[in-house]
């Protein structure tokens, strides 16, 4: 997963709007787009993954990636979706819903216009993104999904008291 | 899904059998040495391994094999003893002969060469180099076929006064195998004519066993020469009564016609008829519901062998599952409806959906002796090697669990094995010095309690001392000095990463790994581990496991808008309280029941709900760790089938949760960890008290 590729290469992706910007992630690892379900609240989960839904028969933790990126959760509108995706967590292979408030099209972009993530004039949190691509006038902001949840243990462990003095236990043992 | 039809795989599979099998018998006969069929049995396993081992083309383990084999049949010959060093070498060749045909290219054949020469040496003969041909190797490995004899005996007459018991003779045919035994009356003359000291009877016996005919005539040896002894084999057909009557000359095929064509009970009417004695035809009837019961068993020890893949059971499972989800949403439907028959079809559906869902978990279920078994080699080899004499005794190994679980109990179990083994047992001479018997005991036990299973494992060694737990926690900073802690919080301590009382380290235990990964292994299964120790007298070891791991009956609550699933199993009581005598507090609050403090946790608090409060509050009393705590909720929604599936990654350290499942109207509800839950609980209302 390096940041931008050399040789320009057409790559498939999904482009989705969140908090009024258009971000994009590889299409492969996209299963389904679904419209907003029952979502059930995880008490005292880390916040970026409060929900579960049910995708055909199978229980998927939702995550909030406004949350993830820093922002507030937001209300759902008429052009909310789910966009499901598959991923490796930890050698696993896990199904994930991540929220989007609006979900445009899937589209092709060429590697060689993905330009590095700059370091200042980013509101969001620079880890996550693998770069900046340009479509036309507009900004795409390329998602690095495997680091969207590669820190997450990390993040979690700040959440939760009990944890914290587990890890108290560990170290001192 | 592909299936494997290699044969090579499905002998390994049998090959795998047959060495547990085996390893078994070595170790009873190292018990009972003196036990022909244990003898009979190891030889068995041998000849089959042997045979089929070359049939599938393992020669090298057939080769090695047959020394194996020839020593055991010399020892069923009387040639040679069975001692301990015999039972070692053939544990050894056991193990070699697994790596044979398992990894057939890792195997050494000086490793070979050096158990045979040890094996020689115990039997006292040099090993005569073998070659074995094919053709031979394949002969059929069944020693013993099961046949089905007709005895029809008549005693001399003077059998009685001559001091021969009829029914001792019954007796040892019964001993054979499976008998049923009719007593011919004919003979009987009217009262006045019976000499008392004559004997008049004549016995039919239907005899099924694995036992040479020879045996039979070895039952009447003494007698063989004055009586009359007709022994035929039957073949185990559901035959009908008058084919049974006429092959045995009862009755002529004529008569038997004449009497069919009235179509009436064919016994009866023979009877009546006066072409038989109701005897007799009662001995018919005995030999065909004799026929008819082996024919049974016949086609249920068939059905004990069909080999199914583990992953097709797992399919099943959760293919089950699903239905039972869309079952529960189809009776949402019908109690939502008005259509009667409607609703009569549903009943029926959930009726045969929990019917194959209580199959589908029998399916699953395996008695839990075989894991067990697989620990006396351990108990055997540790305890020779730790210079300590140990027996390993077992309880209740016709438990049956998930086979997931028991797959998974493997290690956990062989951890706290060893560590009874090595920390638990003192040596010979100290336990005589404190007044015990040398040997050892580790008492490995499990019995049902409700939806759990309980695991014991119980030794008569030195104990954990608590004291020390306390100073090695203390001393590695796990807790505060001085703190007040009971025992049995103190033994929870040593499964504590990195825990050791252990002054050394040994090959077995000691290095502080182990409790730990038992704890989690454990935890992994939603089960709970209770330590429990006297000190100089032995400690017990508690494993407390679900049943099963694929679904449950659960309890829906509603706490605010959500709803969640509390397993049935640790419900005991549900009670009302009104919301009003809350007082403002997050954690623990203590309930008046039947003059009983029980303390309970408002998940309305725990899990952060915004919305109004209800009136009243319902508290579901639960058993939790021994104790009663209750959970106050909102609303009780009634009983409901739990397919639990697993929560992902990214919710696994959210404390309280042991799953997910998805509701009749297709929403999710999370399955409450009741221990864990409580525990959470507990560290929060902590908090906020320090706060």
């Amino acid at each position: 997963m390096a940041t931008v590729e050399s040789t320009s290469l057409p790559v498939k992706i999904l482009t989705l709007a969140l908090a009024g910007e258009a971000f994009a992630l590889e299409a492969e690892v996209v299963r389904e787009i679904l419209d907003i379900v029952t979502i059930t609240d995880v008490p005292n989960a880390p916040a970026y993954v409060w929900g579960l839904i049910n995708v055909r028969g199978k229980v998927v933790p939702l995550v909030d990636l406004r949350v993830r990126f820093g922002l507030t959760r937001s209300d759902f509108t008429i052009d909310t979706r789910i966009v499901v995706i598959e991923l490796d967590l930890d050698g696993e292979p896990t199904i994930v819903g991540l929220l989007a408030d609006k979900v445009y099209e899937v589209t092709t972009i060429n590697t060689e216009s993905i330009e590095a993530t700059p370091r200042v004039g980013l509101k969001w949190r620079a880890e996550f993104i693998r770069g900046i691509g340009r479509r036309g006038k507009d900004f795409l902001v390329i998602l690095d999904i495997d680091r969207v949840f590669a820190s997450d243990q990390q993040a979690f462990i700040g959440d939760n008291t009990r944890n914290n003095e587990i890890t108290r236990f560990v170290h001192a043992g | 899904m592909a299936v494997s039809l290699d044969p090579i795989a499905t002998f390994r599979i049998e090959a795998q059998e047959l060495f547990e099998h085996l390893e078994t018998v070595l170790l009873d006969i190292e018990a009972n040495p003196d036990d022909k069929d244990l003898i009979d049995s190891a030889f068995r396993a041998m000849h089959t391994i042997k045979g089929s081992g070359a049939m599938f083309g393992f020669d090298a383990a057939s080769v090695f094999t047959h020394h194996l084999e020839t020593a055991f049949d010399w020892v069923r010959k009387g040639k040679v003893a069975i001692s301990s060093e015999l039972v070692e070498v053939a544990l050894v060749a056991k193990d070699h002969m697994r790596i044979l045909i398992e990894h057939p290219d890792e195997a050494n054949s000086s490793d070979g060469d050096a158990i045979l020469a040890r094996l020689a040496a115990v039997i006292g003969t040099a090993p005569a180099k073998v070659t074995l041909t094919r053709a031979a190797a394949s002969q059929n490995p069944t020693l013993h076929k099961s046949a089905t004899y007709r005895i029809c005996f008549r005693l001399p007459v003077n059998a009685l006064t001559s001091g021969n018991n009829p029914l001792g003779l019954l007796d040892e045919l019964r001993e054979l195998g499976t008998c049923t035994v009719t007593a011919i009356t004919d003979d009987i003359p009217l009262l006045e004519d019976i000499d008392p000291f004559t004997c008049y009877l004549v016995w039919e016996c239907l005899l099924s066993t694995e036992h040479p005919r020879s045996a039979i005539d070895e039952v009447f040896i003494f007698l063989l020469d004055d009586m009359e002894l007709k022994v035929d084999i039957v073949e185990p057909d559901g035959r009908r009564l008058g084919e049974i009557l006429l092959d045995r000359q009862a009755v002529s095929a004529e008569g038997l016609d004449s009497a069919l064509t009235s179509q009436n009970r064919i016994g009866a009417l023979l009877v009546k008829e006066g072409l038989v004695s109701s005897d007799i035809v009662t001995a018919a009837l005995a030999e065909q519901g004799h026929l008819r019961g082996e024919a049974e068993r016949a086609a249920k020890r068939e059905n004990a062998g069909i080999r199914v893949q583990a992953e097709r059971l797992d399919e099943l499972m959760d293919q089950v599952g699903e239905l039972v989800i869309a079952q529960a949403r189809l009776r949402q439907m019908a109690d939502a409806g008005k259509d009667i028959h409607f609703k009569a079809l549903v009943k029926e559906i959930e009726r045969l959906s929990s019917e194959l869902r209580a199959t589908t978990m029998g399916i699953r279920m395996v008695p839990i002796g075989a894991l067990f078994s697989r620990f006396r080699r351990l108990v055997r080899d540790l305890s020779r090697e730790l210079g300590k004499e140990i027996q390993l005794t077992t309880a209740g190994e016709e438990t049956e669990l998930d086979k997931t679980l028991i797959e998974r109990l493997h290690d956990p179990l062989v951890h706290l094995i060893r560590n009874s083994l090595d920390h638990g047992i003192e040596a010979p001479a100290e336990r005589e010095a404190k007044g015990k018997s040398r040997e050892g005991v580790i008492h490995l036990s499990a019995v049902h309690s409700g939806a759990q299973v309980l695991i014991t494992i119980k030794d008569d060694g030195q104990g954990i001392d608590p004291l020390r737990v306390r100073a090695k926690a203390e001393e590695t900073g796990l807790i505060p000095s001085g703190t007040d802690f009971s025992d049995s919080d103190i033994f929870q301590l040593i499964f504590q990463p990195g825990f050791s009382t252990a002054g050394t380290v040994t090959s077995v235990s000691g290095r502080g790994v182990g409790m730990d990964v038992v704890k989690k292994a454990i935890d992994g299964l939603r089960g709970s581990i209770d330590v429990t120790s006297t000190l100089g007298v032995g400690a017990t070891i508690t494993l407390k496991l679900p049943l099963t791991l694929a679904i449950i009956d659960g309890l829906l609550v509603r706490v605010g808008k959500s709803r969640y699933v509390i397993p049935l199993s640790t419900v005991e009581e549900c009670v009302e309280r009104r919301t009003v005598d809350d007082t403002i507090s997050a954690g623990f609050d203590f309930l008046s029941i039947r003059g009983e403090l029980v303390p309970f946790l408002r998940l309305r608090s725990l899990f952060h709900v915004n919305t109004p409060s209800e009136l009243f509050q319902r508290i579901v009393i639960v058993s939790a760790g021994g104790g009663r705590v209750g959970l106050a909720v909102d609303q009780l929604l009634g009983k409901h089938q739990t397919v639990i599936k697993s929560l992902s990654k990214l919710h696994a350290h959210v404390p309280g949760f042991s799953g997910a499942t998805i509701l009749g109207d297709g929403s999710v509800a999370l399955i409450l960890d009741i221990p864990h839950l409580i525990d959470y609980g507990q560290t929060c209302e902590a908090h906020s008290r320090a706060s």
